[in-house]
């Protein structure tokens, strides 16, 4: 009974987390400055974590942490370096 | 997830919806808005909120199904909440060293 519940909620947090994908998708595309795009790739980082976790919690496993937090590290790697690089124009000063 | 107790469906239910919803919200503001530095602080906000409720989400349904307080999905949390504003700064700072000729204080 419950569980249909959380059922349905994962389903509605699944349906809003891929809306916010696909939105960040189109600002990725349409995105008239560099800057732009960049948040749009750590927005859609972010959301993947949350698929990925919401997706953990649908099918009551514990694998799907390990995902998610390599994806965090590696979405922060990511933003980081590309912010890095259209500050300086290079990612390791010498 | 058959053996899921009352306690632990209805704020996990609670929690996906408020998540999807922020989630959702940080994304139109990534969308809506007209200048960078104003799409600049509707993803960061809405996006850490959402996988914070998402991650209490996830640990009270651990915690529920394996009968013991399982709390490693906050390292996830903390680890968003220390580096989402580092990203942040840094990609503000470098809107503004490469749109030099557009004042931060104006509007549109």
């Amino acid at each position: 009974m419950m569980n249909t519940i959380l059922l349905w909620a994962g389903t509605f947090a699944l349906f809003c987390f891929a809306l916010a994908f696909a939105i960040a998708t189109f600002r990725l595309m349409m995105g008239p400055t560099p800057q732009d795009r960049v948040l749009a790739v750590d927005t859609m980082f972010i959301n993947g974590i949350s698929i990925v976790l919401v997706l953990g919690v649908h099918f009551a496993t514990s694998v799907y942490f390990d995902i998610a937090l390599l994806m965090a590290l590696f979405g922060f790697l990511s933003s980081t370096v590309m912010a890095k690089f259209l500050y300086k124009g290079e990612v390791i000063q010498p | 997830m058959n053996s899921l107790p009352l306690w632990a469906s209805i704020p996990a239910t609670l929690l996906l919806i408020i998540s999807g919803v922020l989630t959702l919200s940080g994304a139109l503001g990534l969308v809506r808005f007209n200048r960078f530095y104003s799409r600049m602080h509707a993803p960061t906000l809405g996006n850490t909120l959402g996988i914070t409720f998402v991650l209490l989400a996830s640990a009270l349904v651990s915690s529920a199904l394996q009968q013991r307080p399982v709390v490693h999905e906050l390292l996830i949390t903390f680890f968003l909440i220390v580096t989402s504003p580092i990203t942040a700064i840094m990609l503000m700072q470098a809107g503004v060293r490469r749109d030099p000729r557009q004042p931060v204080s104006t509007d549109e």
